[in-house]
């Protein structure tokens, strides 16, 4: 089990080597143009402005955001923006599996639900987030309740719930029904009730299809953040950050690229928090696995 | 109680199940048994004669079509209400991210018994089965055959008056199955509850029952039921003469009946 740990965290530094070796090795041996077949650039210019140096990025992380006297260092901007965007995502995330699992629940409960609502639940999936963006913004604000006043950055939350619910619901409903037919009959011949039979059978049976889609669901919550900020102005996050910085990209190419870092961050902190759930949950992936 | 003396009385059941392409599978027909409390009866017949769906409308797992189940004199549904029977079916069936214990305790957990008493009664049954020492291991690390074991031990969790089992030592080999038979017919003499055990093994029935009930296929029915009253059911009776008797008579039996019957079916409850 150790063993298998410290060889995976081997295998993402390989990874992550490899991925720079790549950058730097392109940068040093292509044409400054790019590989161009014909009119077209297949693969980018290798200027410092398109593809700075690695030790660039990283150096330039360590300089102030701007040039103004008092500007915050780029690498605390940047995780600033990465926290604040990680929370919204977190919580995208928490409600996108409440919903989900409900979901998934009323349509193990009621067949007539499921051929209701599964059809819906998919064609969800079907419509573009920017499109669903300046909906959700409208609605939101459209709620008064009292002093309540809907704020942006709840709009970027339910964009990544809508997001991340998906594969929550699609393998809750799975798993929920995994259980066999004889367990069944056995839960149905000791008398008990909708209730008991999910939590003592369903749901523990349901647990090695949910882990997988609970961290589907980190990681489309965190990407479903980041575009919805962008799409609904949301300013505070990594993703308004990556829109504003690539903006003087031709004057601070290496900062563009901070943000994006950022990002990737806060996928390895959301990734690494979902994993930690399937820790206590080792008993329930005894036996058969799912395919 | 209402006095009644019979564990379960089937009186003339009919059972037909529909198959989506609008088929019928006359599954019982005109079925009528009685067993007495404390009587061990065995099913056999080939696959397909309809042996698991008469236990499974015993244990209101499924309805009746026609005719009329009583269980300890109520209705099959109350009687699973009222946890009058225990059950096992052939795969064990016990939850992988239990341990033994926690298994053994399912029934009881479910039912509200206490954590204290659920552990007394959980000693005894694991003392029972021999299995103490894997209390706290889980399913995946059991044989079949102790598998098995804790499968019976769960059905006995709440002393029914009444045991369904389906073929329990159906997957067992030849040698456990036997060691598992003694223990089957221990647990029953101290416990005294009525058995209906399905099986199409003939040594099996005939070791262990007090009656066996030979079915046969299409429609399923009951062609002959073979009275076995033995003085005691130990490793003796395996050689004795009157046990090669029943064998040949429920053998017999079985084969009259199987005569015409065609081609069998495969077994898959
Ligand atoms: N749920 C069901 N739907 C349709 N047919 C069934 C169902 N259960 C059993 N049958 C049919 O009923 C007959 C008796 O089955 P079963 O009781 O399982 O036989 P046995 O246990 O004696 O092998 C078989 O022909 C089987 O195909
Ligand atoms: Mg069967």
């Amino acid at each position: 089990m150790r063993g298998d740990r410290i060889r995976g965290v081997l295998w993402g530094l390989a990874g992550v080597l490899a991925a720079m070796a790549l950058w730097e090795g392109y940068k040093a041996l292509a044409p400054a143009d790019g590989i161009v077949i014909g009119e077209l650039t297949v693969l980018p210019r290798t200027t410092d402005i398109a593809m700075p140096h690695i030790w660039d990025m990283v150096a330039r992380l360590f300089d102030p955001v701007t040039r103004a006297a008092g500007a915050d260092v780029l690498w605390w901007a940047v995780l600033q923006a990465a926290a604040f965007s990680l929370g919204i995502a977190a919580l995208g995330w928490l409600i996108g599996v409440v919903s989900g699992m409900v979901l998934a629940l009323l349509m193990q409960r009621w067949l007539t639900a499921e051929s209701a609502v599964l059809p819906w639940v998919v064609l969800s999936q079907t419509v573009p987030l920017i499109a669903i963006a300046p909906l959700v913004k409208r609605w939101g604000t459209a709620i008064h309740i009292g002093s309540f006043e809907w704020e942006n950055w709840m709009s970027v939350a339910v964009i990544a719930s809508y997001l991340a619910f998906f594969p929550v619901a699609v393998s809750a409903l799975r798993g929920l029904k995994s259980p066999h037919a004889a367990d069944v009959d056995l839960f149905r011949a000791y008398a008990a009730g909708w209730w008991t039979g999910i939590v003592r059978l369903r749901l523990p049976s349901a647990v090695p299809y949910l882990l997988p889609a609970l961290r589907l669901a980190a990681a489309n919550a965190v990407v479903g953040t980041i575009v919805a900020e962008v799409s609904i102005g949301l300013g505070g996050g990594v993703g308004r950050m990556i829109i504003e910085f690539a903006a003087t990209a031709s004057g601070d190419p290496a900062k563009t690229w901070a943000p994006i870092f950022g990002a990737m961050l806060i996928g390895l902190v959301s990734a690494g928090l979902v994993s930690l759930i399937g820790l206590g949950l080792g008993r329930f992936r005894r036996g058969e696995a799912p395919a | 109680m209402t006095g009644t003396p019979v564990a379960v009385s089937v009186k003339a059941v009919d059972k037909v199940f529909r198959t989506r392409k609008g088929g019928e599978v006359h599954a019982l027909s005109d079925v009528s048994l009685d067993v007495a409390p404390g009587e061990f009866v065995s099913l056999i017949g080939p696959s397909g004669c309809g042996k698991s769906t008469l236990m499974r409308l015993i244990a209101d797992l499924d309805g009746v079509s026609g005719g009329e189940i009583e269980v300890f004199g109520k209705s099959p549904e109350q009687a699973r209400k009222d946890q009058d029977y225990g059950i096992a079916f052939q795969q064990a069936g016990l939850l992988p991210w239990r341990t033994v214990r926690a298994n053994i305790e399912l029934p009881l957990e479910i039912h509200g018994v206490d954590a204290r008493g659920r552990k007394e009664r959980s000693d005894e049954l694991l003392a029972l089965i021999g299995l103490e020492d894997f209390a706290d291991h889980h399913p995946d690390q059991l044989s079949g055959g102790m598998k098995q074991r804790v499968a019976i031990a769960r059905a006995m969790a709440e002393r029914p008056r009444l045991l369904l089992m389906d073929e329990p030592f159906g997957a067992l080999d030849e040698m456990t199955r036997e060691h598992m038979q003694n223990e089957l017919v221990a647990l029953c003499e101290e416990t005294g509850a009525a058995v209906v055990f399905v099986t199409h093994s003939i040594p099996e029935a005939v070791f262990l029952s007090d009656r066996v009930v030979v079915m046969s296929p299409r429609p399923g029915r009951i062609t002959g039921i073979v009275d076995l009253s033995f003085a005691a059911r130990d490793e003796d009776l395996r050689e004795d003469a009157a046990f090669y008797e029943g064998v040949t008579a429920v053998r017999t039996m079985l084969h009259g009946a199987e005569a015409g019957a065609g081609p069998r079916g495969v077994e898959n409850r």
